[in-house]
């Protein structure tokens, strides 16, 4: 009996998993048919996709990529033998072929296209600092700081003078504020700066403009508001309002937590009368009631009125949802910094803030998403953006009558900024995890 | 125009030279263009095509005066206005005239205080129904639902009809006119009402317009009509007889492939007075004496504009109707030139 051994003495060779859990088999019976239930929802979920693709894609793919008109549309698919129960099935791309570089950007002289392109293209050169910090060289930043004077000057035209006296300002006030608060306290240093800052915009700087520009003429073809439209309009009414309305709500949601009492009220006063009443309110007394409160012949650049108006309504949104950050950190954190004699500032820049913000992502980014959303109702003021263009476009008699083609197009522009907005909030999230949950 | 910097990320265009409520006229001519209210896109009457271009009927008036005052046609600055923002553009002086077929009210003269300064088309309010439902005329529609644009005067004219003739409806709330489209073809309503250009733009755009029908009831007057601000009788002359005359243009057969001969002079005294070669009617309004001859030339008389944009050769095809001359039966009646 002995000689039969139960017990191995060499190791068998491993062997594959059974072709049943691995590959994709394996993954599929894991995930998609672990049991009956989940066999039955998968082929329910199989069909409804099914049934939805088989209804959608062909109607995408329709050729009718050179239709001149809606008719022409018509005929090339009655030619082509796709016609369904209630007449020709398919879209009508042509519109989009005649159309989108008009849905791009609007009426802007098409000579100067290099213009807008070039300058989304830098502000995607200044924003990468600002959005990739580890990735690239922080000497970058100089750029970033002056962007915001390139922007508008690309996009405007004009005096190169503009933006240096709009940059001269700050300048200006800068050296006062230093010089001041040196010899004075610090408040009276950045009031007076201010003030300095100030006198030069509004009142000095029309001379010196003009003064230069008759001396050193140099510029490029100014371009007037009325010739924005289109993705265009969208996209600079959403960049300038996200890129002015984070650091004016940061400031709102400090002032709204300040125990300095008039600042407080202040910022509660603006941040609930903001958000008490809805942006078509806003956007409706920036195009009307102004122009009605304003003297006659005052011509204050209806794009710039909207701006404003969407900055000041983003920023109240965007202070509440900072203001959430800062509730949501701990008192020890404030005490710390006290602790460590950091004033206020210090305490804010080195402590506060970076925990705050990096709380607030995705409120944040979420505001920004829904301000870039919002810019389609300047359309209702007249202004024509991509929804207002649409508009216009089915009014030419070729094109009455085309809707899905017009809106599709649309949707799947605003979603490709939309959704790598989301995408880069989540890579920021990841990036800036550091464990505390 | 001065401008000055604010922020330096925004310029605002400065104030225009003289502040001063100097006359629309010359505010006009300083700026050396025209700055006209249209629609943001009605078919036929307003749209950019695809070089951003306006075209159409509205469009076309806007042109003539600006051929008028500024001897350009295209010396025009388009500023899209929908319903809600016209009339304050208009008031704030952001626009110098609308040509945006507004119809012309008692409310809107004397109330609102602007000066409609003639008809250049003559619309009403009519129904459209598809063939298959087999009706004749609106008297038939009792119990109908009906797609109708809501906040316009259609609905309450609408509402006037059906209950002046004691019958039924049930109205199907749309917003714009391509929803209006969508929902009719869809079947949501059996009859769609608008103004009757409109519907006829409309009807052109379904793929069988033999299927629909324009049912023959016009139930209501909507004369639209360019307009300007009240009180600035100068500038309101030039646009009321530029429109007068591209419709005595019409009526005495300038057109603009014999104007240039018939500016040489004619026997007839009217046409040599509104082309400027006798009499002194430019200067009476401010202007040269060409000043109607550039109007006239620059898309032609009324009825080649109407043809045009709008007319049977279009695919809109509207009819001449109301809007012939009133030697052809329609309304279009200019005062002389005299």
């Amino acid at each position: 009996m002995s000689d039969i051994g139960f017990v191995r003495t060499e190791m068998l060779p491993e062997r594959e998993p059974p072709a049943s859990t691995t590959g994709a088999l394996g993954w599929a019976r894991a995930n998609l048919f672990s049991n009956w239930f989940n066999s039955i929802l998968t082929l329910a979920s199989l069909y409804a996709i099914y049934a939805i693709l088989s209804a959608i894609l062909p109607w995408v793919f329709s050729p009718t990529w050179n239709g001149t008109s809606l008719n022409n549309c018509r005929e090339i698919l009655t030619a082509a033998g796709s016609v369904g129960d209630h007449g020709t099935s398919g879209a009508c791309w042509g519109v989009i072929r005649e159309r989108w570089i008009q849905l791009l950007f609007g009426f802007y002289p098409s000579e100067l296209y290099w213009r807008p392109i070039l300058a989304f293209v830098l502000l995607a050169v200044a924003l990468a600092p600002v959005l990739f910090a580890d990735k690239v060289p922080s000497k970058m930043l100089i750029f970033s700081g002056l962007y915001p004077f390139i922007f508008p000057w690309l996009l405007w035209g004009g005096t190169i003078w503009g933006p240096v006296a709009a940059l001269g300002g700050f300048v200006i006030g800068w050296v006062v504020y230093s010089a001041a608060s040196k010899t004075m306290s610090s408040l009276m240093g950045i009031l007076l700066g201010a003030a300095a800052a100030l006198v030069w915009w509004f009142v000095l700087s029309g001379y010196f403009v003009g003064a230069l520009d008759s001396i050193l003429p140099i510029g490029i073809e100014a371009v007037e508001s009325r010739k924005f439209g289109g993705f265009m309009l969208s996209i600079t009414i959403g960049v300038v309002a996200i890129a002015c309305s984070l650091p004016l709500g940061i400031v709102l949601a400090l002032g709204r937590q300040s125990d300095l009492m008039i600042v407080k009220y202040i910022c509660v006063g603006f941040i609930e009368f903001i958000r008490g009443v809805p942006l078509i309110t806003l956007l409706f007394v920036a195009s009307t009631l102004l122009n009605i409160f304003m003297p006659p012949g005052t011509n204050f650049d209806i794009i710039l009125r909207v701006l404003i108006m969407v900055t000041l309504f983003a920023a109240a949104y965007m202070a509440e949802v900072i203001r959430g950050g800062l509730a949501a950190l701990p008192k020890g954190q404030y005490e710390g910094a006290d602790s460590l004699g950091l004033n206020y500032w210090q305490a804010q820049r080195l402590i506060i803030m970076p925990q705050a913000l990096k709380i607030s992502i995705p409120g944040i980014v979420s505001t920004f998403i829904g301000v870039f959303k919002d810019t389609t109702l300047v359309s209702i003021i007249g202004l024509l953006d991509p929804l207002g263009l649409s508009n216009a476009i089915r009014a030419d008699a070729n094109w009455n009558g085309v809707v899905w083609e017009l809106y599709g197009f649309i949707a799947l522009l605003f979603f490709v900024f939309c959704f790598g907005m989301s995408r880069y909030s989540m890579y920021l999230e990841r990036k800036l995890h550091t464990g505390h949950r | 125009m001065k401008k000055s910097v604010f922020l330096g990320a925004l310029t605002v265009a400065g104030m225009a030279a003289g502040v001063a409520a100097a006359g629309t006229m010359d505010d006009v001519k300083a700026r050396g263009k025209l700055n006209c209210g249209v629609t943001t896109g009605l078919v036929g009457f307003a749209a950019p095509d695809s070089n951003g271009e306006w075209k159409g009927f509205d469009v076309a008036l806007c042109r003539a005066v600006a051929a008028a005052v500024l001897g350009d046609g295209n010396a025009v600055e388009f500023v899209p206005t929908t319903g809600k923002t016209r009339f304050t553009a208009l008031a704030s002086g952001e626009v110098d005239m609308l040509a945006r077929n507004t119809t012309w009210t008692f409310s809107r003269d004397v109330d609102l205080k602007f000066e409609f300064v003639g008809v250049n088309y003559y619309d009403g309010q009519g129904f459209m129904v598809p063939k298959s439902l087999g009706v004749s005329s609106a008297k038939e529609l009792d119990g109908a639902t009906v797609c109708i644009q809501t906040g316009t005067t259609t609905e309450l004219n609408l509402a006037d009809f059906f209950r002046a003739n004691n019958i039924s409806y049930e109205p199907v709330p749309i917003e714009t006119n391509a929803e209006a489209q969508q929902q009719y073809l869809a079947g949501a309503c059996d009859v769609y009402t608008t103004d009757a250009s409109g519907l006829a733009a409309t009807r052109a755009t379904f793929e069988n317009p033999g299927d629909h029908v324009l049912l023959p009831e016009i139930i209501s007057k909507e004369p639209l009509g360019p307009l300007v601000r009240h009180g600035d009788h100068e500038w309101g002359d030039v646009v009321r007889w530029t429109l007068n005359a591209l419709i005595s243009a019409e009526e005495m057969g300038i057109t603009s492939a014999n104007i240039d001969e018939m500016s040489a002079g004619t026997n007839n005294p009217e046409i040599n007075r509104i082309l400027g070669t006798e009499g002194t009617l430019g200067e009476m309004l401010g202007l040269d004496a060409e000043w109607a001859k550039r109007a006239i030339k620059v898309g032609g008389n009324y009825g080649e504009v109407f043809a045009q944009n709008i007319g049977e050769s279009t695919p809109i095809g509207l009819a001449r109707g109301l809007n012939a001359q009133w030697t052809d039966g329609g309304l279009l009646y200019s005062p002389p030139f005299r």
